[in-house]
């Protein structure tokens, strides 16, 4: 049986941010960030999945073009005693977010990665008034792709699905069964 | 359902909901494997197919063995640089570049010039017109073992028994009096471009080679750029077929690009030798811009056609090997810089060679001939590439190199078709400064160093090409290791400037005779007059 309207639209935060739930959330409203959890698990993980498998692959050339007061850091990242592990580590964070959201466990620390991976692209070259956004193909002021699957995963943390669609649901078994809100 | 999910048991569906993401993951990754493995195989294709054999130029010689003892000829502006090419830097030079350095900590030219190989030798002798230049050398690398001696002339210089051989950087219509005085001293010389102001002593200097047997290098620096190595092997393995145009260019927007450079404060009929800068010049009275600024005029310096034109026209002769254009063809004007000056500073030079090729993908005989088109403008810094246009394929070529198919090409065809190849696609690109990151300064640099005219790469390190380009000519000294640049390259390179000159001046096509190996006589013009003498005498 349907909800009141009242209900779709709020729920009821319970306890700390750490261990908030959507278990009150109506089951489309899961439904929907859960989907919005997968495609962007997706994308992480076939970013990581066309670097992992390309050996020539780097961030050197990223991280050297960078722009804005970041570029001392980029460039720093980049250096020859640095760029091996930076890779490593950029291609590692991809696969944990990737895997995490797309399997639904972790996906709060998988979306804490993500925010802070994207965070990093995006001060590399940031949407400035007067940066060159090389490699973009939209117009962008201020907010551009990067900063807004960021804010996307920032909903996921705060809305974990994983109980209800994903590996997760076996730590809390209940949780996995079909709920009928 | 619902039933057995109250009583703890898992459904099917409940299953699905927990496992649904596995599959997913696989999924990606696979499509992850297959895109890069698609990518892998297309350019390892493309590479087997094209085989280009990327390399550097094989290192000279040893540098061991008692110094040479060098006498530097000239000490203005390229003076210093050829001087600091050889380790030897100013003290005024090295604290401008330390403050640079600390001021931008991705300004490597310091740290670059201190990595510089020791080429074991001693600057002993140094002259320039100018005292306080020739001061400045003598103070800055005279040291506990080797006092610098200043020479007033430089026959001085070439007659001292220190000094085994010389580095000549003087204004253009000195190159080859001062060279030819060299070789017949017994010294060995490197010598700027261009190798000559005129062309009865482009001869002379030929035959003064040959007769005293002295390593002889001409300064064409990028010949030790190693993306035209690799260009060189791309045109053997006739990767581009057959090239019918290939056009060069030089875009500056700075009065250190159209050669307004700084005139000395303590400059003075005192201080400057100015009879002996005369030479064979118009008898003038002491004139500091003249002196300072000698590339302005044609009485000493040879305009677009022989100061910038010669780098394009050897970047491209060392790689295509295609010698003196049958005929050239130029106009221009003075355009952006009405000062006083009397040489062009825009300028387009056609050279023909109707019967060269680089090999044809196509059916013998259609394809046979070549154009390469040299456009200057000192009134613009737009970047214009050096384009070598094949019926197969284009090959942008500066520090880097950048191949891209012809969408017609016969070659590609099959690979175009395919889609395995496609023409808007780099086909192949060769960065040897891939690992490098640079600290280019100022747009004339820029300027050089996109040619590869400045820096090339050894190993990822950058260097200096023309420390290179000297220490093979030291080499040369040393070990009887050969030049890249010696009479011949030279002879070919100052010929096609002075054509080039010369049909400015006339307003006509000038045609060489391959077969007498000299330029066609004009009519009624004796044109190693019309070369050197100022346009106020023709126009």
């Amino acid at each position: 049986m349907s909800p009141p309207l009242h209900c779709l639209l709020t729920f009821e935060i319970k306890g700390s941010l750490l261990d908030m739930t959507t278990d009150n959330f109506h089951s489309n409203q899961r439904s929907a960030i859960t989907l919005m959890r997968l495609l962007i698990g997706w994308h992480f993980l076939y970013e990581a999945a066309v670097k992992i498998f390309n050996p020539n692959w780097t961030a050197k050339f990223y991280l050297l073009s960078a722009e804005s007061f970041t570029k001392p850091l980029f460039t720093w990242l980049a250096s020859d005693g640095l760029i091996t592990t930076v890779d490593f580590m950029n291609i590692l964070c991809l696969a944990i977010v990737g895997i995490t959201l797309v399997l639904g466990v972790f996906e709060r620390l998988g979306a804490l990665v993500g925010i802070a991976l994207l965070l990093l692209y995006y001060f590399a070259h940031p949407a400035f008034p007067g940066a060159s956004q090389a490699g973009t193909e939209g117009s962008y002021f201020l907010i551009n792709k990067n900063l807004i699957e960021a804010a996307a995963l920032y909903v996921i943390y705060l809305c974990p699905t994983g109980q209800y669609f994903g590996l997760r649901g076996f730590m809390s078994p209940a949780s996995l069964k079909t709920s009928s809100n | 359902m619902d039933d057995q999910n109250k009583s703890g048991k898992w459904s099917r569906r409940d299953m699905m909901k927990g496992l649904a993401g596995v599959p997913v993951v696989g999924a990606v990754l696979w499509a992850g494997a297959a895109k890069a493995a698609k990518q892998k195989e297309s350019r390892e294709n493309i590479l087997n197919t094209l085989n280009i054999n990327a390399s550097a130029p094989p290192d000279s010689g040893p540098m061991s063995g008692d110094p040479i003892r060098l006498g530097i000829i000239g000490f203005g502006i390229r003076g210093p640089q050829l001087c600091r090419a050889l380790g030897f830097a100013t003290k005024d030079w090295l604290k401008s570049m330390k403050d640079a350095a600390d001021k931008n900590p991705n300004d490597t030219r310091l740290s670059s010039f201190l990595e510089q190989e020791n080429l074991n030798i001693q600057i002993t002798a140094v002259c320039d017109l100018f005292d306080v230049r020739a001061q400045e050398a003598a103070d800055s690398f005279s040291n506990d073992k080797v006092k610098v001696k200043i020479y007033k002339h430089h026959q001085e210089l070439l007659d001292s028994k220190d000094v085994d051989a010389v580095v000549i950087a003087t204004a253009d219509h000195w190159h080859a009096p001062i060279a030819i005085a060299a070789l017949a001293a017994g010294k060995h010389v490197y010598l700027e471009k261009p190798m000559t102001h005129g062309i009865t002593e482009t001869y002379a200097l030929q035959e003064a080679v040959k007769k005293y047997g002295k390593v002889f290098q001409v300064g064409h620096q990028h010949r030790q750029t190693q993306s035209f190595v690799t260009a060189r092997d791309v045109i053997e393995k006739k990767i581009l077929g057959h090239i019918s145009l290939v056009t060069a260019n030089t875009n500056r927007n700075s009065d250190n690009g159209a050669w307004q450079y700084d005139i000395h404060e303590k400059a003075n009929p005192n201080t400057v030798d100015w009879k002996q800068f005369l030479g064979n010049a118009p008898d003038i009275p002491f004139n500091a811009e003249h002196f300072f600024r000698w590339r302005k005029w044609w009485s000493y310096g040879s305009g677009l056609s022989g100061d910038l034109m010669v780098h394009d026209y050897d970047r491209i002769n060392c790689v295509l090997k295609m010698g003196i254009p049958k005929t050239v063809v130029s106009s221009g004007g003075i355009y952006t810089h009405r000062d006083g000056r009397t040489v062009p500073d825009v300028m387009q030079i056609n050279m023909e060679f109707p019967d060269f090729t680089t090999g044809s993908s196509r059916e013998a005989g259609k394809e046979i001939g070549m154009t390469l088109v040299y456009s200057a403008t000192l009134g613009n810094q737009y970047n214009r590439t050096t384009v070598l246009m094949g019926h197969d394929a284009s090959m942008e070529l500066g520090s880097d190199l950048v191949l891209y198919a012809d969408s017609n090409s016969t070659r590609f065809k099959d690979m175009l078709e395919a889609g395995t190849v496609d023409a808007n696609v780099p086909l192949y690109r060769y960065d040897p400064s891939a690992n490098a990151v640079d600290g280019i300064t100022s747009a004339t640099s820029k300027y050089f160093a996109d040619k590869g005219l400045l820096y090339t790469y050894r190993n990822g390190r950058r260097v200096d090409s023309t420390h290179l380009h000297m220490r093979e000519w030291l080499s040369g000294i040393r070990n009887g290791t050969p030049v890249s640049c010696g009479i011949q390259e030279g002879f070919e390179e100052v010929m096609t400037a002075h054509m080039g000159g010369l049909s400015y001046k006339l307003g006509r096509r000038i045609e060489f005779d391959h077969a007498k190996n000299e330029i066609v006589p004009v009519d009624g013009h004796d044109l190693d007059q019309v070369l050197v003498a100022e346009m106020d005498n023709f126009v």
